[in-house]
């Protein structure tokens, strides 16, 4: 199989990955404004449940998305991944030791966590995929 | 993140692209910087950790003024003056400049949202009953919609550009396009960060 030129690479089409996983992260940030709202007492679950719901699908989605891109460039995709997961999770880190220090507790701990997971994977994701996208596809062995 | 030492020269159009000129950093990731970020970092979590309205208002206020600085003067005057630049200048500037962004604002916005978000709790705005919740509100929207647009669509196109700067032969009509698009999401950033000024202004007013 013949290897595209760098046009080619930068003009060929890609499954909706990024759309998908930034309409996560929107979903997940309006459920974390929804629940920081309402700290320190205790946020209604409802809304905040149906926008992680509904982040954590469009992340599936995106996953299924990226295991039908084809040819990619799976190191770079993985380099840029691996260095965005360790920054975000010190990030999360970082929030998700505020809400403990601020005496966040039970089912609004694990929402809340559960939204940075989300968040914290979209984010290396999303940037991965935008760099990988533009890279010479690995060779098919 | 390290790469080797790549050279890059573009025509007028933009289209297409020969050696020799410009020097690219040797890493993406600008490596001197990191023990600065884990400095600072661990300066915020001994702030957290005590509650010292001192050391919590110095991080929000550093953090916050150098994040809306920056973007404001990034999206309002550098912006700009990017989009007159020729392709070939934008990319030797760019080169430079997108490294540190990389590094310098992720950690003034996880400086000022923790040590923000302290504050608030300290101060009793977080309480719903607060006659300044509604601001604080407002401010988690004005992030939120920041946050989108950073993560989105301004690192996305800045790392891109940084990868194909390190090709043998970047892709200028490709490079022009990633530029146009961070410049654009930055000046809509610096926008937003007017609306940012406006709610912190009014808070520490009461």
């Amino acid at each position: 199989m013949s290897v595209p030129g760098e046009e080619q690479i930068s003009s060929r089409p890609v499954p909706p990955v990024h759309v998908l996983t930034v309409a996560s992260m929107a979903l997940v940030v309006a459920g974390g404004i929804v629940m920081a709202s309402h700290l320190p007492g205790r946020p209604p679950l409802g809304l905040p449940l149906v926008f992680l719901g509904a982040a954590g699908a469009m992340l599936v989605a995106s996953v299924l998305a990226l295991t039908r891109v084809g040819r990619f460039d799976w190191r770079t995709f993985r380099v840029v991944g691996g260095w965005a997961i360790l920054a975000y999770a010190v990030i999360a880190g970082m929030l998700e030791y505020v809400f403990v220090l601020d005496g966040t507790r039970g089912a609004v701990l694990i929402v809340l966590s559960l939204m940075l997971l989300v968040f914290a994977v979209d984010i290396p994701i999303v940037l991965a995929f935008s760099v990988a996208r533009f890279q010479q596809p690995e060779r098919l062995l | 993140m390290a790469m080797a030492e790549t050279t890059v020269h573009v025509d007028s159009a933009g289209t297409s692209i020969a050696p020799p000129a410009t020097a690219v950093p040797s890493t993406i990731v600008p490596l001197p910087g990191i023990p600065v970020v884990v400095a600072v970092l661990g300066g915020l979590v001994v702030a957290i950790a005590t509650n010292k309205l001192w050391a919590l208002d110095f991080f929000h206020v550093m953090g916050g003024a150098l994040w809306t600085g920056i973007d404001l003067f990034v999206g309002l005057i550098i912006g700009p003056i990017l989009r007159r630049m020729s392709v070939q200048a934008r990319v030797e500037f760019s080169s430079r400049f997108m490294p540190k962004m990389l590094l310098l604002m992720p950690t003034l916005v996880i400086v000022t949202l923790a040590s923000g978000f302290q504050l608030a709790r300290q101060f009793g705005n977080l309480s719903s009953s607060a006659p300044l919740h509604p601001w604080i509100v407002a401010s988690f929207v004005v992030v939120g919609v920041l946050t989108l647009i950073a993560i989105g669509v301004l690192e996305p196109a800045n790392l891109a550009v940084l990868f194909e700067l390190r090709k043998p032969r970047p892709n200028g009509e490709l490079i022009g396009r990633l530029m146009r698009r961070f410049v654009m999401s930055a000046g809509i950033i610096g926008a937003a960060q007017v609306a940012t000024l406006v709610i912190m202004t009014k808070l520490a007013s009461g």
